[in-house]
């Protein structure tokens, strides 16, 4: 029973990071963007946020700042959240203004987002001059993971991820934003002949889900890894994320048991007795899930689970 | 006061900046914007070196430059490099035509090396050479043509979103290598090598190692260049691409354009596959692809999906990473650093698309302003 609770708790905490990478991605795609770029702003908010924490270490060692735990715990949070503001505005910009390819520019994002994550992990680690490939913020990861009295290991931002998805659920069915949100998704002429300001909508809901898929990177670095950087430890995660946006058929609420289900999927392999051989398959099961509802989706055609009509088409007003 | 509304409408009504539509740029034009904007970018990536490495500039390019082009084995491989990646954009392009958004390159790469590796695994010494070779190749095509076809008659079939689903089938290629890995190699050291793949590597014309893909995919190329352009089948993907309405209108079978377009696209990307394991590495691992089926995208787009422009978009992105990566083994930097630049240029040449399609037109002082 204890074996069954614990691997339950892992799978949440392994599930978290993808959580806000779902959460954040749909936002996005309920305006009709599909960000492929996010996997990319996973990795640039992660790595700002160790960059943040990580003079601000410095400077605790020399004694310009005393280590105080607010200040460990907001600086890299907000410098995550600029970090991947930022990113998002790249791809904002280059899809919204300027109505670029939504593919290519993710793709673009994305490895972009990878390798300056890796770029600046790997000169960090340099800077320290020590010989361990990886990067440790210790102090600052047990900031985030006892920042709340309650949940002994489990930090507050598995709590935040919870409740940012519970959030965004309520915004997008029950407020005027959100209705005004699926409407720039689903057909943006339609939305602009209504006064919705498209742009703005687009903008937003990009840049928010961006930075709140920044956090899904921070919080895979300060909490789950205990404050450790190592490079490409991210890993294949912010494919997963968009895989679970699918499988929650575009519903933060559905994302949270999803995502809980995708993170027990990625460590089943080591809980059940399987012979190292058999890994791969458990670790393909996410993906094959993942097709196997988008097949469903489309065949089933219920209008309220299909994505958003527009999603990865710019929209220019002229063009009618 | 009453009619301060008003005024403050009449103001709303005219932005500062208007987009239009531009129609027929000359071609010299839009050649000059793109070039214009590669260029602006590669200054943009010279400044970045500069403040990372403190080199000067121009040593910097010169480095770039030798990374690639430095003596006849880089020459070699950078195009052995640039062929490989030609030939996963040439493969993505007919889909990218019909406007079927095929982000499983990578996956359909995949699927055919493993095809191949397989075969060169189970069948190796059991059939002569070039049987084997026959057999590899016919294994690869096919099974490259299957990763395309499910996507595609699922799209054909129900409009299932085939950028999601492609992008899903790369994962499970992935750990369908990865499982292969871990049945057939005892060691641990993650890859299946040489030793294990012992029988049906491709000959090595006249002791090039790479000559013979570069001839394959340049003929491969070309061949699309004129499937594309000038048979009935390029027609038909591009009208289904440009409306689908139109497509079924005239009798073309939209569902049957769009799943033998794809099987070919699966198949051309499992022939990259066949060839970079039997022809180039004679190993397998999930690496193996080097996420060219992402960079081919790119490429690919950048190119306005002519096979021939191609030839220079995959040299450039090419050149970039190669050059990149000898500046970050000559002054001891990241070698993610690349990515970066990569990155830099893509997103240059994907905005600058936008000054040849639309017109800005600025707000014309007007006499309220003056006021």
């Amino acid at each position: 029973m204890g074996q069954i609770l614990n691997f339950l708790i892992r799978a949440v905490l392994q599930g978290t990071p993808l959580l806000y990478g779902a959460t954040g991605e749909i936002i996005t795609e309920k305006a009709g963007n599909l960000n492929l770029g996010i996997p990319g702003i996973m990795y640039v908010g992660a790595i700002s946020g160790v960059m943040g924490g990580f003079f601000y270490n410095e400077a605790v060692k020399e004694s310009v700042l005393s280590f105080s735990p607010v200040l460990a715990l907001l600086i890299p949070f907000l410098s995550c959240l600029a970090g991947s503001l930022l990113a998002s505005l790249i791809y904002s910009f280059l899809t919204i203004t300027l109505r670029a390819n939504q593919n290519v520019t993710g793709l673009a994002l994305t490895t972009f987002g990878v390798g300056f994550g890796n770029f600046f992990g790997g000169s960090l680690i340099k800077l320290t001059g020590s010989a361990t490939p990886y990067l440790s913020l210790a102090k600052i990861s047990k900031v985030y993971q006892s920042f709340l009295p309650f949940g002994s290991k489990n930090g507050f931002m598995v709590y935040l991820a919870v409740i940012l998805a519970v959030v965004a659920a309520y915004m997008i069915r029950r407020t005027r934003l959100g209705l005004q949100l699926r409407a720039v998704g689903e057909s943006p002429a339609t939305a602009d002949a209504a006064g919705i300001n498209v742009t703005r909508y687009k903008y937003a809901a990009t840049c928010i889900g961006g930075m709140i898929a920044g956090l899904g990177g921070l919080y895979f670095i300060m909490d789950y890894s205990n404050g450790i950087w190592q490079d490409g430890g991210f890993g294949d995660r912010g494919w997963l994320a968009i895989a679970i946006v699918i499988f929650a058929i575009w519903r933060p609420e559905l994302a949270i048991p999803g995502s809980y289900l995708f993170g027990g999927l990625y460590i089943l392999y080591n809980r059940l007795n399987v012979s190292m051989q058999y890994q791969p398959l458990f670790q393909l099961l996410p993906y094959a899930v993942t097709i196997l509802v988008l097949i469903i989706v489309s065949v089933r055609k219920k209008r309220e689970n299909q994505p958003p009509a527009s999603l990865g088409l710019s929209y220019f007003r002229e063009d009618r | 006061m009453a009619n301060e509304p008003a005024v403050r409408h009449a103001k709303e009504r005219e932005p500062l900046v208007t987009i239009s539509r531009r129609k027929n740029m000359p071609f010299w034009t839009r050649m000059c914007i793109r070039v214009g904007a590669g260029l602006v970018a590669l200054i943009l990536c010279g400044v970045i070196t500069i403040l990372v490495t403190g080199d000067n500039p121009f040593s910097i390019y010169y480095t770039m430059f030798l990374g690639a082009f430095g003596t006849a084995d880089d020459i070699w491989f950078t195009f052995q490099n640039v062929v490989m990646l030609l030939g996963v954009a040439v493969a993505l392009t007919p889909a990218f035509r019909m406007k079927f958004w095929n982000t499983g390159g990578e996956g359909q790469v995949l699927i055919g090396a493993l095809a191949t590796a397989m075969c060169m695994l189970s069948l190796g010494g059991k059939l002569s050479e070039g049987s084997l070779i026959a057999v590899t190749l016919v294994a690869s095509l096919l099974s490259g043509a299957l990763w395309g076809f499910i996507p595609a008659l699922f799209k054909a079939q129900f409009k299932t979103n085939e950028t999601l689903f492609t992008l899903m089938m790369n994962y499970v290629a992935i750990y369908l290598i990865k499982f292969f890995i871990e049945l057939t190699d005892q060691s641990g050291s993650h890859t299946v090598g040489p030793s294990l793949l012992s029988h049906g590597w491709l000959p090595s014309l006249f002791g090039k190692p790479y000559l013979l893909n570069i001839l394959v995919i340049g003929v491969l190329t070309v061949f699309m260049y004129v499937y594309l352009n000038y048979s009935k089948h390029g027609y038909e993907i591009s009208v289904v691409g440009e409306s689908e309405n139109t497509a079924r209108y005239i009798g073309i079978n939209v569902k049957k354009v769009i799943i033998r377009t794809m099987i070919l696209s699966g198949a051309i990307c499992g022939l990259v596959g066949f060839l970079l394991v039997a022809g180039t590495s004679h190993s397998i691992d999930e690496n193996i692809a080097e996420g060219r089926g992402f960079t081919a995208i790119m490429v690919s787009w950048l190119a306005k999906f002519d096979p021939l422009v191609m030839v220079v978009t995959s040299l450039l992105i090419v050149f970039m990473q190669r050059g990149a990566d000898k500046i970050s083994t000559n002054f001891d930097i990241n070698s993610s650093f690349a990515d970066i630049l990569t990155g830099i240029i893509i997103f240059f040449i994907i905005g600058c698309e936008f000054f040849i399609n639309y017109e800005l037109h600025f707000r014309k002082k007007s006499a309220k302003e003056v006021q």
